[in-house]
């Protein structure tokens, strides 16, 4: 029945892209048409998953045998695995996919390839669906890629400017990195546990030797940094804004980066076997979550501004993904409500270039607030919700992740509580930029609010991200929703939860106060005379520079290097062979005099000599 | 008899079939002098089948006969025709055929 889910989708693709221009006319509400049924799909057996006991709640779905290797143990299912975790993903994938859905309905409406943006958002919910249902790595593997396609399509939807068609590329071979390091783990799983399921593998891995989840684990993080956009394979995610924005909404903040952390949460058994893993994705976390803010806080392209703060909200998951049990089902909490209030904020941003012409230069926006009613309220609610004031959604996972991260160390703690500080910080600064202080537009801007088809995923979205925090974490109900599937353990940490609670709203304050101080008055073009670290961070603290010295460039002179050694030595090897045989055999043709009689007198030699050596070998 | 002075006399008319073939540049003594080659292998075919006492040199006498018969035929039409178009016979003046 879930199947129906990844088939609708699927099929409404396949129908947009095959019949094309045809389909140009009801393509789009075919989209959403399936869309909207996935969603009501996936409600549906989440109902029916709360009616069974606990116990009785998870279930596999073989639809049938994928890949069978006869005469081996090689046998891979076709499976569905429906249990508490991946239905919430099925939720949040279909419930946010489908209101973007709607919201390109009017994002989009003038664009002349829009039949084949909606097939691909189609196609991308379809293998979104696939990664988290799949019972298996390999069929998560077949998600994963299928999501990468995706996104690698819809950066690159306005493949006629080339940032863009740069920017495709470039997260396609940044997530390709991270691949390398998922088919690496599942060809391991398979050789030492002989199967690649969920199931079999959680249940052999606590009696294998200690470096075969230290192993498997470091090439799944491999693996979460491509897709998430964790250090140090973040650089594909700033540029991958070039894209339309309903797609950095849906892809690039809800749904597509956070198969990362989906991926470590799933893979809750080996993370659990090996420690060194587990802190290996704390510090992966925390660093994320670092430069991301501090990315965020830097950039006045408010999409790339939003991007940072993308990174940085997954390093929260990563980071309590790393802690373990006491941290998986926050992770996931937080990647939920981050769903909500990211999608809400970006929604926000597409709807403030929609009235501004395309603008992306928050130093060009500024007192938008009167003209744009929704996308101001709704976005406020998006800020609220990002920094983590009660009763929004974002406080209740983030607050729970400082909490976690602080009984796991002091230093995590630490680094998640000035994390906050900085979120606080830079929200504040987009916020004043974009929708309060002086109108700075640009010439013939008239900003206007967006039509219905916009402004109403975007109050629905922030409806959610106003309630779901506290809807969640009422009576904990979200830890026990959650605990048979990943496992939980009541975090300890060091303060009192409520005095750690004041101290993260006092470092949030202080942020926004920060941020408002510092941003009374705002020069129309970037200021230039700024401290280095600045500097730093408005080149992505140097990440490009630093893929391109370490990786580009050494890359680049490997494969000269390599030229010239195919073409001089192995090339040169064989071309000489060639032309010695040919300077011989120009040489003997020489003999071919034409005189019939020197061919008699060779003849004849030559019968002397044979007839010689007869009589010697006889003698 | 010994068999011994035949396959001499063998020997000394091969031997001079073979210069006659070197030396001379006449096509037709060429020619002739291949047919002095094959007889002297057909002599000591003979003379051998005489002194092993059977039948098999004979035999392989009358196929070099046989041979040299077509052979001629095909030779002396070629050399014909090399004269009618070159007006000689000269074996060292047909020498186009080479590298």
């Amino acid at each position: 029945m879930i199947a129906l889910a990844i088939a609708l989708p699927a099929l409404s693709a396949a129908l947009l892209l095959s019949l094309g221009r045809r389909t140009n006319i009801w393509g789009p509400y075919l989209s959403i048409a399936a869309s909207t049924s996935a969603f009501l799909v996936g409600l549906w057996q989440f109902l029916l998953m709360t009616n069974r006991p606990t116990e009785e709640r998870a279930s596999i779905t073989t639809i049938y045998e994928w890949l069978v290797v006869p005469g081996t143990n090689f046998k891979i299912n076709f499976g569905l695995q429906l249990d508490q975790l991946s239905v919430s993903f099925v939720l949040l994938i279909t419930f946010v996919g489908t209101l973007i859905h709607i919201y390109s309905l009017g994002y989009m409406s003038h664009d002349e390839n829009k039949r084949r943006f909606f097939a691909y958002l189609n196609l991308f919910v379809a293998a979104m669906l696939l990664l988290v249902l799949a019972d298996n790595y390999l069929l998560l593997y077949v998600g994963w890629e299928g999501v990468g396609l995706a996104s690698y399509l819809l950066i690159g939807f306005w493949q006629h400017k080339p940032s863009a068609a740069v920017a495709a590329k470039k997260a396609f071979v940044a997530n390709r990195v991270g691949d390398f390091g998922l088919s690496l783990a599942i060809m391991m799983m398979f050789i030492i546990f002989g199967s690649v399921s969920f199931i079999d593998v959680n249940a052999s891995v606590s009696g294998s030797p200690s470096w075969v989840p230290l192993t498997i684990g470091l090439l799944l993080l491999l693996a979460a940094c491509g897709k998430s956009a964790q250090f140090p394979l973040q650089s594909w995610l700033l540029d991958a804004m070039e894209g339309p924005t309903p797609v950095s909404a849906l892809i690039h903040a809800a749904t597509m980066v956070t198969a990362g952390v989906y991926l470590i949460v799933r893979s809750a058994s080996i993370f659990n076997a090996s420690t060194f893993a587990q802190n290996t994705v704390i510090v992966i976390g925390v660093i994320s979550l670092l430069m991301g803010a501090v990315i965020g806080a830097a950039k006045d392209d408010i999409k790339k501004s939003l991007a940072g703060s993308t990174m940085s909200q997954i390093g929260y998951m990563v980071l309590a993904a790393g802690l373990g049990p006491i941290g998986y089902v926050f992770a996931i909490l937080h990647l939920i409500t981050h769903g909500f209030f990211k999608a809400v904020m970006f929604l926000g941003a597409g709807s403030v270039m929609h009235a501004t012409n395309d603008n992306v230069d928050m130093r060009r926006f500024g007192g938008l607030s009167k003209s744009m009613i929704f996308t101001t309220i709704t976005f406020f609610i998006g800020y609220l919700a990002i920094i983590g004031i009660p009763p929004f959604a974002g406080f209740y996972s983030k607050d729970h992740i400082i909490e976690a991260a602080l009984s796991h160390s002091w230093a995590a703690g630490i680094a998640a509580l000035f994390g906050a500080g900085l979120t606080a910080f830079y929200m504040t600064r987009m916020v004043v930029m974009t929708f309060f202080s002086k109108p700075r537009w640009e010439e013939k801007v008239h900003p206007h609010e967006s039509p219905i088809s916009m402004t109403l995923p975007m109050i629905i979205l922030s409806i959610g991200a106003a309630t779901i925090g506290i809807g969640l974490t009422q009576n904990n109900v979200f830890e026990h929703w959650l605990e048979p599937v990943t496992g939980f353990s009541e975090p300890h940490p060091p303060l009192p939860i409520l005095t750690i609670t004041y101290i993260t709203l006092g470092v949030v304050a202080l942020g926004v106060i920060i941020g408002i101080s510092l941003n009374r008055k705002i020069p129309k073009v970037a200021p230039t005379k700024v401290t280095l670290f600045t500097t730093a961070a408005r080149n992505d603290l140097y990440g490009d520079l630093l893929n391109e010295t370490l990786l580009m460039r050494p890359g680049m002179k490997l494969s000269k290097f390599l030229t010239i050694f195919d073409r001089g030595v192995i090339d040169g090897f064989y071309s000489g062979l060639g032309l010695i045989t040919g300077s011989i055999s120009s040489r003997l043709r020489r003999s071919e005099t034409g005189f019939v009689r020197s061919y008699a007198l060779s003849i004849v030699l030559g019968t002397a000599i044979l007839v010689l050596a007869i009589l010697v070998v006889r003698l | 008899m010994s068999p011994n002075a035949y396959l001499v006399l063998s020997g000394i008319i091969f031997s001079i079939g073979a210069l006659g073939v070197l030396l001379r540049r006449n096509a037709i003594v060429a020619f002739m002098s291949i047919e002095l080659m094959l007889n002297a292998a057909n002599l000591a075919f003979v003379t051998s089948a005489r002194v092993w006492g059977n039948l098999d040199g004979q035999a392989a006498a009358f196929f070099v006969m046989v041979v040299a018969a077509a052979e001629v035929v095909v030779g002396l039409a070629i050399i014909v025709t090399i004269f009618r178009t070159r007006n000689s016979a000269s074996v060292d003046e047909a020498s186009l055929l080479r590298w």
